[in-house]
């Protein structure tokens, strides 16, 4: 009945269902640690892992640094301190000097500090997007799995129509519609790219849920139907819906920086954003390639600190990699 | 193909092949919307920022505009089914939108095919021997390199490797297709062309300026593949027919070849099949990094400029090739794995 469009949204929605089934893996007991529940068992194995821990690592020491980043950063980033070394013919790019370890951008802006600052612009564009997705997500899901019948098919199938777009050129034709391209609108299109991924999720791990055994208790018991969903599905569902966010948001962070590479991101680049910087360094590669590596170095490092901790809980979630 | 397979098989085809017409008409609807959504629209891309009221009022009803919206989305699509797209604004301006098409589709296809053949011929044995090698330092350096692959930036890595193969050290061409030798066009297919007209220094140099891209593009299906065969492979060696064949007392490989290896490629090669929308995504950040000349660099070029012919029959384009090779996929998937069938 609900067949995607193409095999590849088929993949993918069979990539979200997957996790979507965790949800509801808990019982049985675990030949390891008998007697713990699923988060639990998963936490057990999760402190042990190497490869969560740097992610782990990463994503803490990034989100540290994007709160205390105006005061750590030396200098303020949209002041052109060396402007005045800045010539158009000969040198566009001031190098480092004392004060300025990593140089300035073609304003004289400290390079340095704007990576610093970044951190915090960064964030704020991975989270807000993330947030965004999960939002639209948790309304699309929750009406589908609430409501079922003609309104479950409807909207699964927009659903499904749209994820059978590469979530990029989606991206990209949304914020082609921007009149005027913001921090925002970079925002809302790699959010709306999302909402898909979170409803197909969320409404899955409640369709699991419906059938099992905690939830019949809860009905037995003559517990209201809007206090199973809230308080004994929703909560459930939260350990993919984590892993999944961990994972949208290095995306968010990557896509942001594509679309700016694309010339369709924010132009106002006061408020430093990495995917910005990388993205606007473009057409200094060939002589000053430090202008788009450290940026990129950043983009980079955080992405994998959120893939690392997102691969692996999703691994330590899943009953199958278990034995 | 016995008779009892053709049957089924055949259904299935044509279920699917409905089924997409469904879609492409779902795909066209979308991308007329789409198009009319656009800031600016046709009128202000032609007549520019200050036109007057009266000269708008006549553009428009020159191109239909003022008509009701679903007899404009019917002009829409008969003028697309006989290839009329109207000219380019800003790619190559003033040249016809599919010829546009026409002229950079082998590229982009050069491009892909040469980045598939990497990634699978890189991916499947690595994916295979980290398996093998379950929790092994080797298994967690493959699986930590395929997930720096997927997050560092595709446009990074072409810059990366065009900074270093290119400007510095001078190994390899900085940009283009193909260095200007008075090559004999037959496909459109470069490489393809050398080889058929025996200018063999014209393949070399088109191979030349392919390896980077391709490399480059290589990121995005590398790491699916890998993942995908880590993960079947394990499957595979869990199975009872693998344990089986041990206890038999079946020769190593044997058991590989046999058992796991062609178990293990069943949903391997369908993902293959599935990358090709993520590739047109990479297509055209790497082409334009390459100024590589094949769809992708005429997207992010139309979008920049806004040149809205090229913008619509690139993307419907795309769209069709992308359901097209889907469908192929599920196809190939039927014949191979019967189970699907009778879905």
């Amino acid at each position: 009945m609900t067949d995607p469009l193409t095999s590849y949204g088929q993949s993918r929605k069979a990539r979200i269902d997957a996790l979507a089934a965790t949800s509801v893996a808990e019982s049985g007991t675990v030949e390891e640690a008998p007697g713990l529940s699923l988060i639990a068992s998963a936490w057990q194995r999760l402190r042990r892992n190497p490869v969560f821990l740097l992610g782990a690592f990463i994503t803490v020491a990034f989100v540290l640094l994007a709160l205390v980043a105006p005061w750590v950063a030396p200098h303020d980033p949209a002041v052109g301190y060396l402007l005045d070394k800045v010539r158009p013919q000969s040198n566009p790019v001031p190098g480092p000097e004392p004060g300025f370890p990593l140089g300035a951008d073609s304003r004289g802006r400290d390079l340095l500090s704007r990576l610093i600052v970044g951190a915090r612009q960064t964030l704020i564009v991975g989270v807000f997007a993330t947030l965004g997705g999960f939002l639209g997500g948790l309304v699309l899901g929750t009406l589908a799995g609430a409501f079922g019948g003609w309104v479950d098919s409807l909207v699964m199938r927009i659903v499904d129509v749209m994820l059978s777009i590469p979530s990029l050129l989606l991206a990209v034709s949304i914020s082609a519609l921007a009149t005027r391209p913001s921090q925002w609108t970079v925002i809302l299109a790699i959010a709306i790219v999302q909402i898909p991924v979170f409803a197909r999720l969320l409404r899955g791990s409640m369709l699991s849920q419906r059938s099992s055994d905690h939830v019949l208790a809860a009905r037995a018991l003559g517990i209201k139907q809007s206090a199973i969903v809230f308080r004994h599905m929703l909560p459930n569902a939260l350990g993919p819906v984590i892993v999944q966010a961990t994972l949208v948001l290095a995306v968010a962070i990557i896509d942001a920086a594509a679309l700016s590479f694309l010339g369709l991101g924010n132009p106002d680049d006061r408020k430093p954003e990495w995917g910005q910087m990388l993205g606007q360094s473009q057409q200094y590669l060939a002589d000053y390639p430090h202008l788009a590596f450290w940026p990129a170095a950043c983009i980079i490092v955080v992405a994998l600190g959120f893939t690392l901790m997102g691969e692996s809980t999703r691994e330590a979630l899943d009953p199958k990699s278990r034995r | 193909m016995p008779k009892e397979v053709c049957g089924p098989v055949l259904r299935y085809i044509i279920r699917r092949l409905l089924q997409m017409s469904g879609v492409i008409v779902v795909l066209s609807l979308l991308l007329f919307l789409w198009l009319r959504s656009l800031p600016g629209g046709t009128v202000s891309a032609i007549l520019g920022e200050r036109a007057t009221p009266e000269s708008r009022a006549r553009l428009e009803k020159a191109l239909g505009l003022d008509e009701p919206i679903y007899l404009q989305y019917f002009r829409f699509v008969g003028r697309a089914l006989r290839g009329e797209f109207g000219a380019s604004t800003g790619v190559l301006p003033g040249r016809d939108a599919f010829d546009i098409f026409l002229t950079r589709f082998p590229a982009t296809i050069e491009l892909s095919f040469l980045a598939i053949l990497i990634a699978v011929v890189v991916a499947i044995p690595l994916g295979y021997v980290a398996a093998r090698s379950r929790g092994g330092w080797l298994d967690n350096a493959s699986v930590v390199a395929s997930l720096i692959g997927v997050a560092v930036p595709v446009f990074f890595l072409a810059f990366l490797l065009k900074y270093f193969f290119a400007i510095k050290w001078g190994l390899l061409p900085v940009s283009g297709r193909q260095e200007s030798l008075g090559c004999t066009r037959v496909t459109g297919f470069f490489v393809l062309d050398g080889l058929l007209t025996r200018e063999f220094d014209c393949s070399w140099s088109a191979l030349r300026h392919l390896i980077l891209p391709a490399f480059a593009l290589a990121s995005i299906p590398f790491a699916v593949v890998f993942r995908i065969t880590r993960a079947a492979v394990l499957d595979v060696l869990d199975e009872d027919y693998v344990r089986t064949a041990e206890a038999k007392g079946l020769t190593k490989q044997v058991i590989r070849g046999r058992h796991v290896l062609r178990n293990a490629m069943l949903p391997v090669v369908t993902t293959i099949g599935l990358q090709v929308g993520a590739l047109l995504a990479g297509a055209v950040l790497t082409e334009k990094v390459f100024a590589f000349g094949g769809i992708g660099e005429a997207l992010a070029i139309a979008f920049q400029m806004r040149d809205y012919s090229v913008l619509q029959v690139l993307i419907l384009m795309a769209a069709t090739v992308f359901v097209v090779v889907n469908l192929l996929v599920d196809i190939s998937y039927a014949v191979i794995d019967p189970r699907v069938r009778t879905r």
